[in-house]
């Protein structure tokens, strides 16, 4: 589980996270959802230390991610996976070699025993016989599902996803959805992903947190969300007419 | 002022949190095949043009009868070691190599590939200048070598098929009052220049913020930094050494 504790951060005197709490559960998919420049990504990047909160704390599993001794953010770190909204793979590497990464780097496993890893999760999320494509030749879906399969290659406990679903076509991102879904509940993983999608919502948001302008307004799961009665979750829920027409449909 | 401070700091961030001995020689044998190998052609075709240039601009200017022939070929070599091997290759490598790691580096940093390192806990930093600015410092003066052997080269072969000096005049030119602290001065000057430029290159493409244009930018910037410093450089290190 991670739990966070009045993150607060500003950028040039301006605050874009006002005390933000909250905590995501363990094997469950956790959503952080709200419209573009809310802070989102910001609160994503603090968690995972990509940006120091001004305040607050996070912990994973009890342990103090913010404040801990270097060796304990080591070994957090080590168990973090992250796929990134452009997937972020290095352009200089194949497939294999991109995924393989984070073995070489933070283990010392022989190179058979890499392979035979990276093979599996390859083949987990449907890559198999694609080890020497270069980025250049990917899909934007093949891209998600390479970063995700680096993302949890080196056994990570932890995986966050920024806006996983962007730049996809619909069914493909329903695809991506799916796979990031299935895989938190077999691994027994905690899940973050951020999304403005509230196709990603009703399909895999067993746990969501709403933000506007910087602050926490709502959280809950995708089974009570449209009972919610916050005008602003209600303007976001409802800009998409997919979601409009369901709840004409419902009554 | 805050830029140089903020370079300082990145530079004291190469050294810390490194990770495996292996992992760089690795890294550095690559670069060195990039930097090293990939400037030999452009290194080679300018050193060789410089030495003929040199040979042919020298023998115009010294008409005197007084003046003998070799004096032609002394300049060329003192003017190629001391100066135009490893200050000329210097701005063709940051043109060539700064230009290229500084937008290596900031696209990495644009499309959040730095981001993906810094989540697995390593230092980017570390990762991924150490090896370029380890690579530029072994494979640029091997370089500026080669470049003042062309310029010999070329300096021999417009000057012998000009006939503004024969082959035995230039070869004695080239050997005379020879001073061997004259290569000494330029590996000491081919150091300092190869970690200017791509320490400044690095610096320039990591802290790149923004887009496309930005890496442009960056590039740019890269170069017109290293250059400025190559040339203050130069100056100091000819007060200091000579």
């Amino acid at each position: 589980m991670i739990e966070i504790n009045n993150i607060q951060k500003s950028f040039d005197g301006k605050t874009v996270l006002h005390n933000i709490s909250g905590y995501f559960d363990k094997g469950k998919t956790n959503l952080i959802i709200g419209s573009s420049g809310t802070g989102k990504s910001v609160l994503l990047k603090c968690i995972v230390g990509l940006v120091q909160p001004d305040e607050g704390s996070v912990f994973y599993d009890n342990r103090d991610f913010t404040h801990g001794k270097r060796q304990v953010r080591r070994e957090i770190r080590r168990e973090i996976g992250m796929l990134f909204q452009g997937a972020a793979l290095f352009d200089s590497k194949n497939v294999e070699e991109n995924v393989m990464f984070p073995l070489d780097m933070l283990t010392k496993m022989h190179k058979e025993e890499k392979l035979d890893r990276v093979n599996s999760i390859l083949k987990r999320v449907g890559l198999e016989n694609s080890n020497n494509k270069m980025p250049s030749e990917l899909s934007g879906g093949m891209k998600k599902r390479v970063g995700i399969a680096r993302a949890l290659v080196a056994n990570s406990q932890y995986l966050f996803c920024d806006e996983p679903n962007s730049g996809l076509d619909p069914i493909t991102a329903i695809v991506i959805d799916n796979l990031i879904h299935e895989i938190t509940h077999e691994l027994d993983i905690t899940t973050i992903v951020v999304t403005h999608d509230m196709n990603s919502v009703m399909e895999i948001g067993e746990r969501v947190m709403f933000m506007y302008k910087g602050k926490k307004l709502w959280e809950g799961s995708n089974e009570n969300i449209l009972d919610n009665e916050i005008p602003e979750l209600q303007d976001f829920m409802y800009a998409n007419k997919l979601m409009e027409a369901v709840k004409k449909r419902n009554g | 002022m805050k830029a140089i401070g903020k370079y300082f700091i990145f530079l004291g961030l190469l050294l810390v949190k490194r990770e495996r001995f292996m992992v760089y020689v690795r890294l550095i044998l690559d670069e060195c095949i990039k930097i090293g190998v990939g400037s030999l052609v452009i290194v080679s075709i300018v050193s060789t043009f410089i030495g003929a240039v040199t040979c042919i601009q020298t023998a115009y200017n010294l008409v005197s009868p007084l003046i003998p022939n070799y004096i032609i070929a002394l300049i060329v070599r003192d003017m190629t070691l001391l100066e135009l091997a490893p200050t000329i290759t210097a701005i063709v490598f940051a043109g060539k190599v700064g230009s290229n790691i500084a937008s290596e580096l900031g696209t990495m940093k644009i499309s959040e590939q730095v981001d993906a390192l810094e989540v697995m806990g390593i230092n980017s930093i570390s990762f991924l200048a150490l090896p370029k600015i380890m690579a530029s410092l072994i494979t640029y003066p091997m370089l500026v070598i080669l470049a003042a052997f062309l310029s010999h080269m070329g300096g021999y072969l417009a000057g012998t098929l000009t006939e503004a000096i024969t082959p035995t005049e230039y070869i004695y030119g080239i050997r005379a009052e020879f001073q061997a602290y004259s290569v000494f001065f330029a590996l000491q000057k081919s150091f300092v220049f190869a970690f200017l430029v791509s320490s400044i290159s690095s610096f320039e493409g990591y802290y790149t913020s923004g887009g496309a244009l930005e890496v442009g930018k960056s590039s740019t910037s890269a170069v017109t930094k290293s250059c400025i410093s190559i040339l203050i450089a130069d100056y100091l290190l000819a007060e200091l050494l000579l």
